[in-house]
């Protein structure tokens, strides 16, 4: 479904992502890894148009999206989340849903009608399939880090995507979160038949839920592969998981 | 729909507060009456500032040049060719929309204080038009007695006509903050980025959002020609700008009618401390760096805050 081919990027002389690959097959849980700095985030910003890449090519649905603004790719079916809580912090928590559930029906630049009308029903089906429904008319920046972090998924979900790519979805939870949410991915998987793609710094996470998993490094693909052959690699485990006892 | 308005408290608050506006001309003395007039027409500039600035969160620091646009064409094509009346109404604030789409076209694609430095330069180009073209603008002198249809012309008459548009427009204005582009405007202010990412065309975005400020800028600068009948080109310089942007925050720029406050506020200021000494700003400045300390999100968003408090605790109360 997703498919990076040999994509580079430099910010002046640092060579930010090196000629990464990556293959995302529809319906499975795909893990990118690697050290701080290996750019991952990079990555996922070239994905999603927030940067715009040197070279290489992002092929979406068998469609070159690599020169397109964000906000036509997410038209085309690839929502993100942020590795920092990007909400909208002074909007209700169901208002941060349903602008991005107005955005996919197109319902943006409706001048005379009250929003509180429309879209209601999708925008509280979203809440409640990530377990906000109890909190909608929070104001969102004072929600817990986690509700938060849930929050920016259930934002994503409301573009309607095929394809969801989560930037460390875990970062700063706690052990009691970080269950939580990854049931929640999983559970999303399955029940909506998404695509995930996520980076993750915990490794237990990483190796648990991911069907397959990429390991970057200084902006290299190593290898791409099932969590066993990933594990077995010796030069992942000399870059990264730090030796044979790994 | 309708019942559910009509069972709201702040609607007939509202009803009652323009009954109260209609009623006070036959009983207060006719300075008042222009006092709240001015008021009035500068409440409509601020209202439609903060559509960009509060809602849409984007420095709009020369909002005042297309309130001078709008003032400039409709007293231009009074004075100065035999087109009807109302063309000239309605070519205000179209021409100030223009004006708005032209100049935010070059500034949208900057940021935060690029974009208001660019607005500066380029809306202070518009006041230098309106200052140096003598031949048509009159200069620094500007046009006077700019010809008012009758039923209008005399001060109560233009006060129940800037009463009833400024109504209309507010009208307008609420229905477009809680439409569904209000609120994208809004999650747009909040965090641009993510708004990209749900598949918003933020710069398109905020653009629309610029062309309707500026028309309704555009409408209050017709009013000010209705009230004073001349247009000089003070209306169009960087200070009036600056003013209705303070008038902002000090009204609450995260509220819908806090500007209102705001430029009723600063107005008052003006005229009756004003009357007393010519340093009013002084206390404007004052009372600046008090609200910035005590009240950061305006007096009207104190008052709702208040309010909600309220709200909260009987509710608390209620449920023990």
């Amino acid at each position: 479904m997703l498919r990076v081919e040999a994509l580079h990027k430099s910010f002046d002389d640092f060579k930010a992502v090196n000629g990464a690959d990556l293959h995302v097959k529809k319906g499975a849980l795909v893990a990118v890894i690697g050290p701080n700095g290996a750019g991952k985030t990079t990555l996922f910003n070239l994905i999603t148009g927030q940067l715009q890449s040197d070279s290489g090519r992002v092929v979406f649905n068998e469609e070159e999206i690599s020169k397109l603004p964000p906000h036509r790719i997410c038209k085309k079916g690839i929502a993100r989340s942020f590795q920092i809580a990007n909400i909208f912090p002074r909007l209700t928590v169901f208002k941060n849903v349903q602008v991005a559930v107005l955005s996919q029906q197109k319902m943006s630049s409706r001048l005379f009608y009250p929003a509180s009308r429309l879209v209601v029903k999708e925008t509280d089906a979203i809440l409640e399939s990530v377990g906000l429904s109890d909190k909608t008319a929070y104001i969102a920046g004072s929600l817990s880090h986690g509700d938060k972090r849930v929050l920016e998924i259930a934002i994503a979900l409301g573009a309607e995507p095929q394809l969801l790519i989560l930037d460390e979805p875990t970062a700063g939870m706690s052990p009691e979160e970080t269950r939580t949410t990854m049931a929640l991915i999983r559970h999303l998987a399955q029940s909506r038949g998404l695509t995930f793609l996520f980076c993750e710094h915990d490794m237990e996470v990483v190796f648990t839920v991911a069907q397959s998993i990429m390991v970057m490094r200084q902006g290299e693909t190593i290898i791409q592969g099932a969590p066993l052959e990933v594990k077995a690699n010796e030069q992942v485990q000399e870059a990264y998981l730090g030796g044979s006892d790994a | 729909m309708f019942s559910e308005i009509l069972l709201k408290k702040s609607f007939w608050a509202s009803i009652a507060f323009f009954l109260i506006l209609m009623f006070l001309p036959s009983v207060i003395p006719r300075f008042y009456t222009y006092i709240l007039a001015v008021i009035f027409v500068t409440a409509l500039l601020a209202m439609s500032l903060n559509i960009v600035v509060g809602q849409g969160g984007l420095f709009q620091f020369h909002h005042a040049a297309f309130y001078g646009v709008g003032a400039y064409t409709v007293a231009l094509i009074l004075k100065k060719t035999g087109l009807p009346v109302w063309a000239g109404f309605i070519a205000g604030p179209l021409t100030a929309a223009l004006a708005g789409l032209i100049i935010g076209a070059f500034c949208i694609r900057l940021t935060n204080l690029y974009f208001g430095m660019l607005q500066i330069s380029l809306g202070s180009l518009l006041w230098a038009v309106a200052f140096r073209w003598y031949s048509l603008t009159g200069g620094d002198d500007g046009l006077h007695g700019i010809p008012i249809p009758d039923f209008i012309a005399a001060l109560n008459g233009a006060y129940y006509f800037i009463l009833i548009v400024l109504t209309v427009c507010l009208i307008v204005m609420y229905l477009i903050y809680k439409s569904p582009f209000g609120s994208t405007l809004q999650a747009a202010r909040d965090n641009p980025e993510r708004c990209a990412a749900v598949g918003v065309n933020v710069q398109r975005l905020q653009l629309s959002a610029i062309v309707i400020a500026t028309f309704f800028a555009g409408v209050a600068g017709v009013l000010f020609v209705v009230l004073e009948h001349s247009v000089f080109p003070d209306l169009l310089f960087w200070v009036l700008s600056l003013e209705v942007f303070i008038m902002c925050l000090l009204g609450g720029w995260f509220t819908f009618a806090g500007p209102i406050i705001g430029a009723a506020i600063t107005i008052s200021l003006r005229t009756f401390a004003g009357a007393y000494t010519e340093y009013w700003t002084m206390i404007l400045g004052i009372i600046l760096i008090l609200l910035i300390f005590f009240l950061p999100e305006g007096v009207m968003g104190f008052i709702i805050a208040k309010l909600r408090g309220k709200d909260i605790e009987m509710a608390e109360k209620e449920a023990e």
